[in-house]
């Protein structure tokens, strides 16, 4: 009983959050908004019993988004320009859609229901055979790191094509950086406001290190490379916030950063070829060891790095290349 | 190596997968131009060898990480695939062939390889797309895809190129999200992401709510991101402003493999499990198909611009290839899918023929191209071939599926018959947008255009090659028909 009110009140304030974003002429509001409404929604996935979802939605879409968000908003104005027509036309479009969604709902099983097809078809099989085939506790890391690799995979490759395209439009290409060599004022970061450095130093670490733990302890709890990709991300994007981002580049440089995403998406492939190698089929983990559980926990664990070291090089990439952009004017 | 022909259906994604990061990190723009020809050419090895087994009535089944069907994923090459992987790498070599020197003039050379590496992305997406037996798993390649195009897009030489390409991101992103969501409601209700699986259970559920509505939004979505007209608003400054060599790849295969999405989805899935769908899926595409033709190809007729008549002639052909689907006959559904073939091979040497005026000629206008057949006798020549194939002309390939899409829509008889006005008026106006150019170019030069300065010869080259397999399979057009046969048996399999 608590939890449904908790969750019609989480609800309504989803609502409210997001007719703000779209209502708010501040783009600066907008986006600070948006990283609220992502929190708000990894709650909700939380209570629902998402929780390896929930920490992926928080970490992305209320911690990186956020600040790359901010980041393109210092290249351009952060007043939204006014929208010429057509308003009346998208909201009509747009209420006709939710119309149909709210029409599709009608007909659904109930929320929780355990003899909804989704409950009845696949997922029994998964929690049957997981303990079995795979043996690691988190059944949703088996799903997605070994029953369904391959969409992981795909994934790996949208975010490493994001990579590119932002390298491709934003940065020279030279896998340098457009960076001026004079200290400007962002490239020196809050260096002289002594509360966020120190605060700052406190938390990056605890961060990181906390990221790191997601990485590996991803087969046991919530967690996995994505989540882990986007906290070292953060904590790496906070320490170059501070410390400005000249010093996070001393530390990991668009070289190591480029040679992380290509490395995490050859891993990944990599493994999946050792497979076919060794005689089954492609992503096949069991046939790494003699051992097919062994070899499905190995398997797991060099995916799962693979992911996490192309998300993080590319969330870092990204970044650096929205600030390298917003120095360079 | 008999094990690794086992393994083709996945080769085909991995290996330009694989290269992606490997081009990534070469520095030097020729090795990654390289690379990405070889794996390309590996690629469409790899479609011919599918297809050569497809044609033989085999049906590829492959089980990534060798787990069980609606379990894990599977990979599915049947006739259908097999012929959309033809296109689709055979798009990327004849393309990247032309592309070494065309994207020299375009693109900074310092970032030549993570263009290369995209176009890689967008290879190895749209054939994970095609060879995908998994609803989700379609989405994450169209995903892969769709970014990776956009990114091709962007790379045009005009700044006009980053809000065109924009407006192809908000599409494509809602017309996929549309997908997603359609897939969402059906694992709803049927626990499966499996599209066989799907086929079977969707059975007992197919007249609930959210699986009416789940067909509503997987087509409209897929609608949208195959620019079917009303939905085409995306494409004619995407394909306009980008670079002309992406223009050839995309306008080849990229529209099509969303529609054979859309085709695989409606007659698999929802056909034959919906009471009356087949009605209603004629009822709804075929006046699409019609207003098509019709509309885009007369905003082609009235275009200036060379490149967006073609892409306005493109529309028109989707709604060709959607006739044909519509009538829900083996004969239309035949023409239908030899036509996706076919009108790649029409409209790819189209492209590449404009690609090849570009090394010499500045202009961008049908009126500005005086004199360019005096300049350019070769690629015009071409030109012209290839535009008597867009048109449907006997002995060229783009007649074979039109013709299919007539005899098929006099089945129906007098309804029929009416029906094929359109179409043939649609043929018509092609007659007069391509005679505008040959007119344009044929007549007599101004200035310096009358000295001789044809394109360098490896694209004539390719352009020619392109060209002769537009009359091949013209005349020879047993391959596409075969598989488009065999395609249409399958989709109206009850």
């Amino acid at each position: 009983m608590v939890v449904i009110v908790f969750e019609i009140f989480l609800l309504t304030l989803l609502v409210i959050t997001a007719v703000g974003i779209v209502r708010s002429r501040d783009l600066f509001s907008a986006v600070m908004l948006l990283g609220l409404f992502s929190l708000q929604i990894a709650v909700i996935f939380f209570i629902l019993d998402a929780a390896d979802v929930a920490l992926t939605e928080a970490a992305v879409g209320a911690g990186v988004s956020t600040v790359l968000l901010l980041g393109a908003l210092a290249l351009t104005s952060d007043r939204e320009a006014r929208p010429k027509g057509r308003r009346l036309l998208a909201l009509g479009v747009a209420s006709i859609t939710a119309l149909i969604l709210i029409y599709a709902s009608f007909d659904q099983p109930r929320l929780g229901d355990p003899q909804a097809p989704v409950h009845q078809h696949v997922a029994p099989w998964y929690l049957e055979q997981t303990p079995k085939q795979i043996d690691v506790p988190n059944v949703v890391t088996a799903i997605l790191a070994s029953f369904r690799g391959y969409d992981t995979l795909g994934e790996l490759f949208v975010i490493f094509t994001a990579g590119i395209g932002v390298l491709f439009l934003l940065a020279d290409g030279s896998g340098r950086g457009a960076r001026s060599q004079l200290p400007s004022a962002e490239a020196q970061g809050l260096r002289h406001h002594l509360i966020p450095r120190v605060v700052g130093a406190l938390l990056v670490p605890f961060i990181v290190l906390f990221g790191l733990y997601v990485q590996f302890h991803g087969d046991f709890g919530p967690g996995g490379g994505f989540q882990a990709g986007a906290l070292v991300s953060a904590g790496v994007i906070l320490y170059a916030l501070i410390e400005g981002e000249a010093s996070a580049l001393r530390v990991l440089s668009f070289r190591a950063l480029a040679g992380m995403i290509a490395a995490g998406a050859l891993l990944y492939t990599g493994v999946g070829l050792a497979g076919i190698l060794r005689g089954s089929q492609f992503l096949d983990y069991s046939v790494l060891l003699a051992d097919p559980i062994a070899g499905q926990h190995l398997g797991i664990i060099l995916i799962e790095l693979g992911v996490g070291l192309t998300v993080t090089g590319v969330l870092l990439t990204i970044f650096h290349a929205f600030a390298a952009r917003a120095q360079k004017r | 190596m008999s094990s690794l022909a086992t393994h083709l259906p996945v080769l085909q994604v991995v290996v330009p997968l694989l290269t992606a990061p490997l081009v990534f990190m070469l520095r030097q723009h020729g090795l990654a131009w390289a690379a990405t020809t070889a794996a390309s050419l590996c690629a469409f090895a790899v479609a011919i060898e599918l297809s050569t087994a497809a044609r033989g009535g085999a049906t590829l089944v492959y089980e990534v990480g060798a787990w069980p069907a609606p379990y894990g994923i599977e990979l599915v090459v049947d006739a259908f695939s097999a012929l959309l992987l033809l296109m689709v790498t055979g798009a990327s070599v004849f393309a990247l062939l032309i592309a070494r020197r065309s994207l020299e003039a375009e693109i900074p050379e310092q970032r030549l390889h993570l263009f290369y590496a995209a176009w890689l992305l967008a290879l190895a997406g749209l054939s994970g797309i095609v060879v995908a037996g998994d609803a989700f798993n379609i989405f994450v390649f169209m995903e892969i895809s769709a970014l990776a195009t956009y990114v091709l897009v962007a790379g045009g030489p005009r700044r006009q190129a980053l809000p065109a390409v924009f407006r192809y991101l908000v599409m494509g992103t809602i017309g996929a999200t549309f997908y997603l969501i359609g897939v969402g409601l059906i694992y709803m209700m049927t626990g499966t992401l499996n599209i066989a699986d799907m086929e079977m259970r969707i059975r007992d559920v197919s007249d609930l709510r959210p699986v009416l509505v789940a067909g509503g939004f997987i087509t409209v979505g897929l609608a949208l991101k195959a620019a079917v007209f009303p939905l085409h608003a995306w494409l004619p400054n995407a394909y306009t402003y980008a670079p002309n060599a992406v223009t050839v790849f995309i306008a080849a295969c990229s529209t099509k493999v969303s529609l054979y999405v859309l085709l695989r989805f409606d007659f698999v899935v929802f056909q034959g499990n919906q009471a009356g769908h087949v009605a209603q899926f004629a009822m709804f595409m075929l006046p699409l198909a019609i207003f098509a033709i019709v509309i885009a190809s007369i905003l082609a007729l009235r275009e200036a611009n060379l490149k967006r008549m073609l892409a306005y002639s493109s529309v028109a052909q989707i709604g060709y290839i959607l006739f044909g689907a519509g009538l829900v006959s083996a004969t239309g559904l035949t023409g239908g899918i030899a036509h996706m073939f076919n009108h790649a091979l029409a409209k790819g040497a189209l492209f590449l023929a404009v690609a090849c005026l570009a090394t010499s000629l500045s202009a961008t206008a049908v009126s500005d191209l005086a004199g360019a057949a005096r300049r350019m006798p070769f690629t015009m020549a071409a030109f012209v071939i290839a535009g008597l194939s867009l048109i449907g002309i006997p002995g060229t390939a783009g007649f074979i599926g039109k013709w299919f899409i007539v005899v098929a829509a006099l089945e129906h008889g007098v309804a029929g018959a009416l029906l094929i006005l359109p179409v043939l008026a649609g043929s018509l106006i092609a007659v007069l947008y391509i005679w505008r150019v040959v007119e344009s170019a044929y007549s007599s030069p101004a200035g310096d255009m009358a000295t001789r300065q044809e394109a360098p010869l490896p694209m004539l080259a390719t352009l020619w090659f392109v060209v002769l397999l537009n009359v091949y399979f013209g005349l020879q057009p047993s391959l596409p028909l075969d598989l488009a046969r065999s395609a249409a048996a399958r989709l109206l399999l009850p």
